[in-house]
């Protein structure tokens, strides 16, 4: 608890916009991904299974292992490496079987 | 004569296993003979209902069959249950058949009433609900605006196709079967004394009796005892979502939530021969047929598309028939395995080891089609 | 109206860019697609923005190096679309679009995969509990969001990546708590039958040499010899446990671990296409049978790049020029005899390029208990399965891996196998004392990707089938 995984590099490019996780604002650089961003998050966990409940994170960073599903702009299930951050973007983590009539 | 089995069924599929299970549990020395991994296996595309609603249209004795078979699976789930140590995920709530217009609504009224008037000693087992009694009934199903109304079959049910072979599979071991699998089998011979020689591969077993239950590998089989079953394949496609949080509280005909939390969409009907190619404009098809019963599901991924070849009598209807030409051999088929699973676990399997087919089923013998043998 | 093309290309890093380029030649209508929003596949990700900056330089040459074809590619006039997912292909052929919640099937004469690869399946007791990534993954992070882990980083594996990529986070000022060597000992010794190719190839063993001198010089501790590996936290990565090569058992703080055992071709889009596939007994893993232009057993469909069996971007790049010239002598743009002489020469030169990786290979095999892992290890990641699962089903009536997947639901999640499959097939062939390569592999259906149902419905396709 408490740590992040991972850091940006200080001498990283900054175009820097905001985006929100769970509600929260957060600060993202133009280019990378959602995945990106929730791993240097200090909740760690960025959803947890819809089989047993169980907390992931991202994994492969490239799209052939699922684990970054999130939640973005109200799409669920939705493969958080493979979508640029944009400002203003709502992410919230995806928790167990996800519901359509919600 | 004393041979190593007295009973091989040729196909471990839903009806094989059924059959082989039943047997097992009479004391009957069974070996079933299934086939290789990527076989056709109908089994693979079972939409999981138990279903009697509807089925048998112009054919009561199927009616009847497939009635009785929906009231003796309660029994027959927790039995297989209970030895297996598997859950089925079995639910019987009813099962509902959508209508997306008024005029469908009249026609299955009609349709429905004429089908329960086909077997007038039974009571009726299906009602119409209407728009409004539906909503009354299930109102956390959010339907779309055209869906004016749904046949309710109260006897229906469903469960997990795959676990139920799985569970037959295992029990039929357990009471002391032997299963083969990759040794689909390739020949049977009439034996001089009295019995059979069945040939798979290069694996060789005798028996007394022979069952074919190897769906349309039974085209090939039938022939060499005196069966000649004319079949064909019929294309089926289904398609299945991620897991969903509840949404569906009883299934549909072509639309159901597993236990998994899966949603099942299907089905096709299609005659393309032996190919199990799936279709994007099938799929969406019946995507398109779904989200008009239930918008809300347009939100769902779609994970997996496949298909399976449905095994086809030519009225659609089961076949089981005893060989004349050679006395001991079997074959059983239908399209419908999961429904009469507990039919022949229990009352098929009883009448194999009687050795004499009761009335209510020699209606369904072969015979019925009067053709010759079809490629 | 249905969009038509000559090819269409689906992958936009070094071999998709190669075969693009060529064809267009060859005065060749092209359509590339790609997933990612910028040209370059996984080992040029983002290049073109990140090539100019720090993190540029971080990265290298080779990497950088990667801003020439990039350039190229946007100027050779192929329609390049990005951020677009492929999830089916319908002989002969229709390619099936998504991109922004959009469906489109497009036409095409021909299709090139140039997919490239994965991380080979690693499964270790833990491996799911977030902190825990691949060493991809890490580079990744590292490529498009100039991004390393926060705390000293344990790396668990072996092969030329993550030599490379511990170099590079060295450079950035990571730290690394320690590197769990697993290539098993005697790996000279291995490689000794390829020793001319080494020597032949200097250029490229001296590249890994100096990795290995950075890692070195940073005093980066490096284990050798350490068995049952666990990852070990509640809820999130917080220790790395394992067992040194003297029997003693070692646990160690952690909150990220990087893990590698190799890459393997991406066979996803081949095996749903129902292309053959050859087991590789050098690199443990199945790739597509392919003719010598690198087209599979369906007519029509070919792969360039690591997709065809792993190489590296420069093998993938003559991969992707000589598919160029296969397709553009089918398309009547090119004689057969000056394809043949073209293609020759890119031969052999791919023949060169490749020399190396037999003894690659034999350095750096899988370790043996990603294979074979322990009844406790989630095996189907998605469907929470262990080995035990498996391996419980697998000896019941000796099931294939469909059957067996139809009884676990292994390979029943998102991922369709991609994590599972060998695993899945290497118990099998265990359990069932058959070789990996008779096992088969599961049934792979679309859609490749998944997509909403509401996408799906909205599919126009028109009547114009052939």
């Amino acid at each position: 608890m408490g740590v992040s995984m991972f850091r940006r590099l200080p001498e990283s490019p900054t175009a820097t916009l905001t985006l929100f996780i769970d509600g929260k604002p957060v600060a993202a650089a133009e280019g990378e991904s959602v995945a990106a961003v929730l791993l240097r998050q200090e909740a760690l966990a960025s959803r947890t299974t819809p089989v047993l409940g169980t907390p992931r994170a991202p994994y492969c960073m490239m799209g052939v292992c699922f684990d970054c599903l999130a939640v973005i702009d109200g799409v669920a299930s939705t493969q958080s490496c493979l979508v640029t951050v944009q400002e203003g973007m709502q992410v919230e983590r995806q928790y167990g079987r996800r519901s359509v009539t919600a | 004569m004393s041979f190593e089995y007295d009973v091989i069924v040729a196909g471990g599929g839903m009806v094989g296993a059924a059959i082989g299970y039943g047997l097992a549990g009479m004391n009957r020395r069974v070996l079933m003979l299934d086939g290789a991994d990527t076989d056709f296996r109908a089994a693979k595309a079972n939409f999981g209902l138990i279903w009697a609603h509807g089925k048998g249209f112009g054919h009561p004795a199927y009616q009847r069959m497939s009635l009785q078979a929906v009231k003796d699976w309660p029994q027959f789930a927790l039995e297989l249950e209970a030895e297996s140590g598997m859950e089925l995920a079995y639910e019987r709530n009813g099962g509902l058949n959508f209508c997306l217009s008024d005029y469908e609504f009249n026609a299955r009224t009609y349709h429905i009433a004429r089908w329960h008037a086909q077997t007038p000693e039974l009571a009726a087992s299906t009602q119409m609900l209407d728009r409004a009694e539906l909503n009354r009934r299930f109102p956390s199903l959010r339907l779309g605006k055209e869906v004016a109304g749904a046949s309710f079959g109260e006897l229906d049910g469903h469960a997990n196709p795959l676990r139920v072979l799985a569970a037959m599979h295992k029990a039929f071991l357990q009471r002391g079967g032997t299963l083969r699998s990759n040794q689909a089998v390739k020949a049977i011979h009439k034996l001089p004394g009295g019995g059979f020689e069945v040939m798979a591969g290069t694996f060789r077993a005798r028996a007394e009796r022979v069952v074919i239950a190897a769906g349309l590998g039974s085209s090939a089989l039938g022939p060499m005892v005196g069966l000649d079953v004319p079949l064909r394949p019929q294309r089926g496609q289904i398609l299945v979502t991620e897991r969903l949080a509840p949404l569906l509280p009883v299934p549909a005909s072509g639309l159901r939530q597993t236990g998994e939390g899966t949603v099942m969409i299907g089905v096709t009907q299609e005659d393309v021969g032996f190919d199990l190619a799936t279709t994007a404009e099938g799929a969406a098809r019946m995507v398109r047929k779904a989200l008009r019963i239930i918008p809300d599901l347009a939100k769902a991924k779609l994970i997996r598309q496949w298909s399976c070849l449905r095994v086809m009598t030519p009225d659609g209807n089961p076949v089981y028939a005893k060989s004349i030409s050679h006395p001991g051999a079997d074959i059983a088929l239908c399209h419908s395995g999961v429904t009469l699973a507990s039919f022949h676990a229990g009352a098929y399997a009883k009448a194999l080891v009687d050795g004499v087919l009761p009335a209510s089923l020699e209606i369904f013998h072969h015979g019925r089609f009067n053709v010759q043998k079809t490629a | 109206m249905t969009r038509k093309f000559d090819v269409v290309v689906i992958g936009a890093g070094p071999a998709g860019m190669s075969a693009a380029i060529g064809m267009r030649e060859l005065g060749l209508g092209v359509l590339v697609v790609d997933e990612q929003p910028a040209p370059g596949g996984q080992i040029w990700r983002a290049v073109e923005a990140v090539a100019p900056t720090p993190t540029g330089a971080i990265l290298g040459n080779e990497y950088r190096a990667g801003t020439e074809l990039v350039a190229r590619f946007r100027g050779c006039g192929a329609v390049y679309e990005p951020q677009t997912q492929v999830w089916n292909i319908e002989p002969t052929w229709r390619v099936f679009l998504k991109r922004d919640g959009q469906v489109e099937a497009v036409r095409a004469d021909q299709v090139v995969l140039a997919t490239g690869a994965q991380e080979r399946p690693a499964p270790f007791p833990g491996w799911t509990l977030p902190g825990v990534l691949t060493v991809g993954a890490a580079q990744i992070l590292l490529k498009t969001s100039s991004q390393v882990p926060s705390q000293p980083v344990w790396v668990v594996g072996c092969g030329p990546l993550p030599l490379l990529y511990m170099a590079q986070l060295l450079r950035a000022g990571g730290r690394i708590a320690g590197w769990i060597d697993t290539s098993p000992p005697g790996g000279w010794r291995r490689a000794l039958p390829w020793a001319g190719a080494a020597l032949a190839d200097l250029k490229e063993i001296g590249k890994g040499l100096k990795w290995l001198y950075e890692i070195r010089s940073a005093g980066v501790r490096r284990v050798r010899g350490a068995t049952a590996l666990r990852a070990l936290g509640e809820g999130r990565l917080e220790a790395l446990e394992y067992v040194q090569s003297d029997g003693k058992s070692v646990r160690v703080q952690a909150s990220v671990l990087l893990s590698h055992e190799g890459i393997v071709p991406s066979i996803h889009i081949t095996q749903a296409s129902g292309c053959k596939h050859s087991w590789s007994k050098q690199q443990s893993c199945l790739s597509p049978d392919l003719d010598d232009w690198g087209q599979t057993t369906e007519s029509g469909i070919y792969v360039a790049g690591d997709g065809a069996g792993i190489g590296g971007a420069k093998a993938a790049c003559v991969r992707g020029e000589i598919v160029a010239l296969g397709i553009g002598m089918r398309a009547g743009r090119l004689t057969a005899e000056a394809a043949s002489a073209r293609k020759k020469k890119l031969r052999e030169k791919l023949d060169s390029l490749l020399r190396l990786r037999p003894m690659l290979d034999a350095l750096y095999p899988p370790r043996a208990s990603i294979l074979a892992p322990s009844n406790d290890t989630i095996v189907c990641r998605c469907e929470e399965l262990t080995a035990g699962d498996i391996r419980k089903a697998a000896a019941i009536a000796l099931p294939g891996p469909n059957q067996l997947k139809a009884f676990t639901r292994a390979g029943m999640g998102p991922c369709q196998g991609r994590q599972c499959g060998y695993t899945v097939a290497n118990i099998i062939a265990a359990e069932q004392k058959l070789s990996v390569a008779t096992v088969g592999y599961f049934r792979i259906r679309p859609p490749l990707k998944p997509l909403t149902l509401g996408e799906l419905a909205s599919l126009n396709i028109d009547e114009d089938k052939s």
